[in-house]
């Protein structure tokens, strides 16, 4: 399959990238891994006139600490996360979902920013990022702006991002003390999309009580979701299978999946409760051990 | 139409062509250099028969445009034998018969050596989990995997020095 025509530009700097966006307007992609564009430009999905490629920018492929927070470029790859021992150490939820976005090639090239800025609620970090409640830094022609992740999934496809705005980083609060994430995954073969998968994060208090709890929901909605409400259960209680099944069924009733290829709608809400279930399980043993 | 110069070293030789931004970097190595052993399997960046490494590392060359890969180096199955001699991962699959159709061995191949690369002594489970992304549908991937330790052994085996220090992206 061959894409339709378009005109090619290499931005040597996020300035000149910005740029290129706001001359050609709502007519341009940014080609980041291009591993969701390029097939979307050979169906025809996606016509853009003009590509904006990204990868040769300098500065935005770091994975760093620094006041409090952890720091990941737009154009971080899925390799680098996976192999990333600060990520396996610190944040191993974040490794648990590198590991499974679509395939070893895949990452090769893939980037986490791509993966946020494409909207698609069947993407696996998008979940795992709102269960930590990460933020999102864009850059645009008026300078810089943080867009809490909970703001920034709005429709199917669709971003809080302007069309001539570049996710540049994505800010994720260091892990406190008795704390620990989990994403989880269920997919028919290696390389798909979940049919429903689910992301975990508890933050204990020095009694053993949940303090802290976010959840994230993926391709189980027209866009990534939070279950707020299974979160609220969670907090101020002492953890226990019980409280967990509660949790986990509070979050599948948050769902509202489609019938298709992967599944009826009442199996993959079914799928989403067993995901977030085990998602909270390794949540908690990570935690008891942070 | 746009065209865009670019310059690639494919297999070690430096090629220099004007091409359409939309040109597929598959497109370019087989129709362009007439480089035709880089397979078009699925053409949805699912099945990984036309695996090449670019820049070392193994990537669908039907899910990169080749104006990307302007100034970087790319191998593909045409650039593993060495005078004659077949590369270790090559003999492998003659050997432990790691192809039926022979299709996806090509892809299977490049990712191969590059995980061989990386990781010169890897478990079996490494390798499966190393070669997810290229997809056979006849042999089962049993004797693939073999394919792949053979051709780990024959590498530390000739180059016991080497082994030890390759690695790295």
């Amino acid at each position: 399959m061959i894409p339709g025509p378009f005109s090619y530009r290499k931005a040597a700097s996020l300035e000149e990238a910005i740029a290129l966006l706001q001359q050609y307007g709502g007519e341009a992609k940014v080609l980041s891994g291009g591993q969701s564009l390029i097939p979307m430009m050979k169906f025809r999905l996606a016509e853009p006139a003009v590509i904006v490629d990204i990868n040769r920018i300098p500065g935005l492929d770091a994975i760093e600490e620094r006041n409090g927070i952890l720091a990941i470029g737009g154009l971080v790859r899925e390799v680098a996360l996976e192999r990333s021992p600060l990520i396996r150490q610190r944040y191993p939820i974040i490794a648990d979902t590198a590991e499974v976005v679509a395939d070893p090639l895949v990452r090769n090239l893939a980037t986490i920013g791509g993966n946020l800025a494409h909207g698609d609620p069947a993407n696996d970090h998008p979940a795992t990022m709102l269960a930590l409640r990460a933020e999102v830094v864009a850059r645009g022609p008026g300078g810089e702006r943080v867009i809490p992740i909970d703001d920034f999934f709005v429709d199917t496809f669709t971003t809080a991002l302007a069309p001539d705005e570049i996710l540049t980083e994505i800010r994720i609060p260091a892990p406190p003390p008795r704390s620990g994430g989990a994403y989880m995954k269920f997919e028919r073969k290696v390389g798909d999309y979940a049919v429903a998968a689910a992301a975990a994060f508890l933050v204990l208090d020095e009694a053993g009580k949940i303090a802290r709890a976010g959840i994230g929901l993926t391709n189980v909605y027209y866009k990534p979701i939070r279950a707020e409400a299974a979160e609220n259960a969670l907090v101020g209680q002492v953890p226990s299978d019980g409280l967990f099944r509660t949790a986990a069924e509070l979050a599948a009733q948050a769902t509202d999946p489609t019938t298709d290829l992967r599944g009826p709608a009442e199996y993959k809400r079914a799928v989403a409760r067993t995901m977030t279930l085990r998602a909270l399980k390794a949540a908690l043993s990570r935690a008891q051990v942070a | 139409m746009e065209r865009v110069p670019i310059q690639l070293t494919v297999n070690g030789q430096l090629y220099q062509a004007e091409v359409e931004p939309r040109m597929l970097l598959v497109h370019f190595i087989r129709d362009v250099l007439n480089l035709t052993g880089t397979h078009i399997g699925c053409d949805t960046t699912s099945c990984g028969a036309c695996t090449v490494l670019w820049d070392g590392r193994p990537v669908k060359s039907c899910t990169v445009f080749a104006v990307q890969a302007d100034g970087g180096e790319i191998l593909t199955v045409e650039g593993l034998e060495r005078d004659g001699q077949l590369h270790p991962v090559q003999e492998g699959f003659w050997e432990e018969h790691g192809l039926q159709c022979g299709f996806c061995t090509p892809g299977m191949m490049m990712t191969a050596v590059a995980l061989l690369q990386e990781n010169p002594d890897p478990s079996e489970e490494e390798i499966r989990k190393a070669i997810a992304g290229n997809l056979c549908r006849c042999t089962g991937y049993v004797n693939i995997v073999k394919a792949i330790q053979y051709a780990a052994r024959k590498m530390r085996e000739t180059a016991p020095a080497a082994a030890g220090i390759a690695g790295g992206e």
